[in-house]
This record gives C-alpha cells, structure tokens and sequence, in this order.
C-alpha cells in the first residue's frame, strides 16, 4: 500500500521489518530522524530489539562488530563525520566477514562544515570491503535494505553493507513508498544463520593477526566475495522483483540509453532529475540517456561495458572528489572503457548540497559534446578569475 | 592431571609471550576462574598478539579482538547480542593499559555508563609494551621508557598513574577492584566475583613486564610481592563505589621495589637520587594512608 512517508521513516520502518536484533546508533545529522524512529519502535515494542544508545559513532559500529559476531542481526546508520569516524571498524567488519547493514544518509565531509548532501563519505570508503548501493528515491532507499541484508548474510558473500542515500534531497522528503508487509519481509529476509559465532559450546576465534604468509590471501578472499555479490545481488534483486514487482535485478539502471549519442552516468538522487532532463532532451531532438549505477561496491565493469558500447560521449557526474585526481565514479568508467576510445567527461557537481537543475544537466551535456569536461561544475565565477 | 596443566585447559600452553609475562599468567587465572562459559574481547597488544598468530590460537573460549581502543564497545554489543538470544555467556573485555586507560577510554566510559553486564580486565604493565615501552597514563612517576627516557634534564615519566579504578568507580560500578598476578588465589577470587556481579565490573591487574621494567623473568612475582609491599601497588575491592577490602602490609621502603628493575635505575646510577627518590617514598605514603594499609607490629 502506498504511503507519504519521510524518507528516514521510509528507511527506519525498513529497517524494523528486516527484524534486527540489536541496533547501534549515534546521532548525527541528517541520520537522526532514522535512529529516533526506531528508538520509538523500540520502546513501543513494535520491533523486538535491542538498542544501545553508544557514545560516538566509532562505538556504535564496534557494537554492531560484537554484536554480529556473537549470532545476532545488526543495524546502524550514520553519515559524513560519523563514518568517517567509523573508518578502523569498517574496514575490520569486511575483514571479519560480518553481514553488517548501515544505512549511509549521504553528507560532506568538513572542513568547511557541511551538513548537506554529496557522496564523499561513502566513496571515501570505496575501499573497505563494504558494499555500497546508491537509492535514487525514497521507495528504492526503502527496498535496498532488504537487499542489502539478503546478501550481505548469503553465505557465499558475508560482507557488509552500505546502503546510501542521499541527505536531506531524499531522508527528509516526503514521498509515497510502498511498504512490503512483515510476512513479506520475513519471507524474502529469513532469519539471520550467522556462518560462524562466538559461542562457549564451539569456541573460535576472531580477528587473529596474519603474518606476511597469511595476510594476502585473506584479502583475496574479500574481493573473491566482491565477485560472487556481482552475481548474487542480481539474484537477489530479480527474487525481489518476482515476489514486490519492482525491479531491481541490474547492478546498473539504464534509461533511454539504447540509441543514445550521450551518456550521463549518476549515482543516487541526481539521477531523478537527469532522467527529467533527458526527457526534454529528447523532446529536443537530442539522443541522450543515462546510466544509473545502483551499486558501487561491487563495481559493475561488465554492465557499463555493455550499457556504454554504443554511445560516442559519457558525462560523468560525480558528487565527490578525489582530491589531486578525479571524481571516483570517472575513475571507474574510464577504467572499464579502456580501450574502447569512448571519451568519458568527468563533472565534479553537487558538492556541500549544491543544487542541481536540469538546464545545469543540459548544460553537462552539451560541455561533453564539446569535447570539454574534467571540470568543476557550477563553481562561483570569482574563484575562476 | 597435574595442577599446571589443567590451569592451560582454557588458556592454552605453545602462545609467544616472553618467559616470566605477567600477562600471560593473568589471562590463565581469569579463564581458570571465569570458566569456559567466557567470551573474552582483547584489545590490540601484546596479549592479542602473542596468543593468536594465525593460524593458532591460544584461546579454548570463543575470543573476538577487532582494534585497540574499542573492546568496551564490541564487549557491549557482544552482551547485547547475548541477552537478545537469551544466552548466559559472561563476556570479558581485555586489554592493557594502553587500550584501557588511554585510547579505549572512551568506550569504556560509554559502555560503564550504559551498565552493559561485563567485566573489564585490564592487564596493567605500566607502558606501551607491544609498540616497545612507550610511557602510556598508567606509567609510574620517573620510570623511564622510550618515549619518557630519563636523561640530563629528565627523571622519566613527570606525571603520577592516573587513578583509573576511581573513574569507573565514579561511572557508579557495582565492583571494581585491585589485584596482582603476584597472588593468584586472591586474583581468581575477584575475577570469579566480577563475572558473577550483574552489571559492569572492573579489575586492574598488577602486571610486572621483565621486558619493559628491565628484570629477569623469573622474578616476575617478586616483584609483583614488591608493588605490594612497598605501597605502589595497593590491592583493594570497592563494591558501590565504597573500599570494602584492602591488602594489609608491613611496608617495607619504595626502593627495594624501585632498585630491581632497569626503568628506575637512573634513581641509583651513576649517584643516587634521594630527592626523587622521596618523592616516590610519598607516593607510597599516600597510598597507605589513602587505604589504611598499614600493619603497625607492635614492638
């Protein structure tokens, strides 16, 4: 049933329907109106959880770390400076291998302060071990969890997982979502069957240290399950489809990119207002689409390949930066276009909430045609001169 | 079974700690006194390191660490996952000095706080050991380490041990207490009553370091008797932020304890040093009176 909901509320009542047994969480905005939504079902006992009210954002994840370790369901949600602080334990539950699901409600990262919406908080830790999949809209946000933690706890994956969307542009709008039900959730989401735990009866250890003879192979083994998530995700995403009728089966969403001169490559919730854009870009008579990456961990090589084999431009809009290189997401692109000599533009945008419009992605456009790019676009004039 | 070999049933023999490691001895009189129902967090540090190169463990209960400074944090969310499952493991958080009166303290302080049931054990060597002797906030007043050297213009470490076991106390902990590898009935009897109070419990273990302090290891424990008899270590129990118990010493003078190890030679060597000397002598005087230590034989 559709509802107008928050999109943090969207978010949290997810959250609750995937049934987590404990929740850590610290508040941070935009993140709050999340973890206050399930505090509240917490202590109405609409959901069975328990819920540690940590002293920084670095506990919370720790707990979830314990938490997960010791057999139970986890959640946590964070974003900008929060993550950033979560950096050690993000890396250490990839390493583990435990299926812990955060909710990224994407934000900057200071200095200058910032509590608006780009992606550099999670892209920062594009390097963890940790899935990242990018919500367009609030009823993607929504279903993403479920996704999110059927895969993270499939036992031929056992990462974590980000799931992203943007602050305030989506956490704190209101839009219908559809809402599965709990029977529905609890059948597409079955109990956690954690692949090993802390327990007295079959003592093991966690988190050992590797001497130079073991550590590589334990990295491998964390890409290796980067490579089966290609195809689980997937897996996962056609389930939901079959049993919710919304499709979630590609790593990637193309929209009217078949015959298209000009690619635009997003993630999140620019990728709304490109798809406008692109609408009256072709009304004008121009062959434009855009490639929408849901996921950035793992990295879907193969689909943009294939997704970007006919176009002869690609604009990527990147809402980070890799300071003293590129925009991640070009980084990517250009990777998986080597050799193929299909220029790929990169457009650092949308930087600390800067808004976005869609004569600003007619304007990309048309810049990338012109064979120009690798630029920050829509930077005050004075810094230019 | 002789005595020794069932005390290794839970902390196993083969682990890389030095010969004569007060650490080593302390991790098997908690798990001999916790029991095998114990799910132990240690911190980065010696202790981690020395008993768990992949792919060994020393560990016959199940045993997490993830990072130095977050024990508390994974402990609280270990406890949680616990009482969600209704399962009865006691979980123990482990760590050193370092992890425990420095860069954990947050978590500690939060984890407290929040009343999580476990038990905090810090292993107190005085000194960042793993790293090579670096002074840390449980470094006695003038002991010399690599980062604290005594030299020209220095005595060593300028600044006295934080009184950590006051601060948790303060957090409002049911139990925490003092206790010495030196005396291990007394040691096993503290942890087994830590595991068994509801809520959060701290105990701080007198751990003489032969690498770090500069003694041989076999006199790990007289040394550790030496702490305790000059008054620079007190043992003591608080139950509700009350001292309920405390070891009872004739004292005998701080430099019979300071003359045996390399950290405080620069007090004798080349000439000695009565003035610092007798600042570390009113150390251990405050620390009688503070807790009544005293034995006065009558002559």
């Amino acid at each position: 049933m559709l509802e107008i909901m928050e999109g943090s509320h969207a978010v949290a009542e997810s959250v609750g329907l995937c049934r987590p047994q404990v929740i850590a969480a610290y508040p941070i905005t935009p993140q709050t109106h999340i973890v206050e939504a399930l505090a509240e079902m917490v202590a109405n006992c609409t959901i069975d959880a328990e819920y540690i009210t940590v002293e920084s954002e670095f506990s919370a994840l720790s707990a979830c770390l314990g938490a997960s370790a010791a057999g139970s369901r986890v959640y946590s949600a964070t974003t900008s400076q929060g993550l950033a602080l979560m950096f050690e334990v993000c890396f250490n539950c990839a390493g583990m291998r435990l299926p812990v699901v955060m909710t990224i409600v994407n934000r900057a990262l200071g200095a200058p302060l910032s509590i608006w919406n780009d992606h550099q908080d999670s892209v920062s830790l594009r390097d963890s071990g940790w899935m990242q999949l990018y919500a367009e809209d609030n009823q993607e946000a929504t279903d993403l969890h479920y996704i999110a933690y059927r895969v993270s706890e499939d036992h031929r994956v056992l990462l974590p997982s980000f799931v992203c969307f943007d602050g305030f542009i989506l956490s704190h709008t209101y839009e219908p979502v559809d809402m599965i039900t709990q029977e529905q959730a609890d059948s597409y989401v079955p109990a956690f069957k954690p692949y090993h735990r802390l327990d007295a009866d079959d003592p093991i250890s966690f988190g050992l240290f590797a001497s130079p003879d073991y550590y590589m192979e334990f990295r491998y083994a964390i890409d290796q399950a980067m490579n089966q998530a290609r195809s689980v995700l997937p897996e996962a995403g056609r389930v939901f489809s079959e049993m919710f009728g919304r499709d979630y089966s590609g790593l990637v969403e193309e929209y009217r990119l078949e015959d298209a001169d000009c690619a635009i490559v997003a993630m999140g919730s620019i990728c709304g207002t490109v798809k406008d854009a692109v609408d009256e870009m072709r009304n004008d008579g121009k062959k434009v689409g855009l490639l929408k990456l849901r996921a950035f961990r793992p990295f879907p090589v193969k689909e943009v390949q294939k997704a970007l084999s006919g176009v002869s431009t690609v604009a990527v809009l990147d809402k980070n930066i890799s300071l003293g290189s590129k925009g991640a997401v070009a980084l990517e692109i250009r990777d998986a276009l080597y050799g193929s000599q299909i220029p790929v533009h990169d457009y650092i945008i949308a930087l600390g909430g800067r808004d976005v419009r869609r004569k600003d992605i007619a304007a990309v456009v048309a810049s990338a045609e012109a064979g120009k790019g690798d630029i920050f676009y829509g930077l005050r004039e004075e810094v230019l001169k | 079974m002789r005595e020794d070999e069932a005390a290794c049933v839970l902390f196993d023999a083969g682990h890389r700690a030095c010969g004569g490691c007060a650490a080593a001895m302390a991790a098997r009189l908690i798990l001999d006194a916790a029991g095998k129902d114990t799910i132990v967090v240690s911190s980065t540090g010696c202790m981690e390191v020395f008993s768990t190169p992949y792919p060994e463990t020393a560990w016959n209960v199940p045993w997490i660490h993830s990072l130095f400074e977050n024990n508390s944090a994974v402990a609280s969310g270990i406890e949680a996952s616990l009482k969600k499952q209704g399962r009865k493991e006691k979980v123990i958080a482990l760590g050193g000095d370092g992890a425990t009166f420095d860069i954990g303290i947050l978590c500690l302080s939060g984890a407290f706080e929040r009343g999580h049931d476990f038990t905090y054990i810090c292993y107190d060597n005085e000194a960042y050991m793993n790293t090579g002797i670096q002074r840390s906030g449980a470094t006695p007043y003038d002991a010399s380490t690599t980062t604290s050297p005594a030299g020209k213009c220095s005595f060593g470490n300028k600044r006295p041990k934080k009184d950590l076991p006051a601060i948790l106390a303060a957090h409002g902990a049911p139990y925490v207490a003092t206790a010495s590898i030196a005396y291990p009935p007394d040691l096993k009897k503290k942890v087994e009553k830590a595991v068994n109070t509801p809520g959060p419990c701290y105990i701080q273990i007198h751990a003489p370091c032969c690498t770090g302090w500069g003694f041989e290891g076999e006199k790990t424990i007289a040394i550790g008797k030496l702490a305790i008899e000059t008054g620079l270590w007190v043992n003591y129990e608080m139950e509700e932020g009350k001292v309920t118990k405390v070891k009872k010493v004739v004292r005998k003078p701080v430099e019979e304890y300071l003359k045996e190890q390399k950290r405080f030679r620069h007090l004798f060597k080349p000439k000695r040093n009565d003035a610092e000397i007798a600042k570390i002598q009113a150390i251990a005087d405050r620390n009688a009176e503070k807790f009544g230590i005293d034995i006065n034989l009558k002559k």
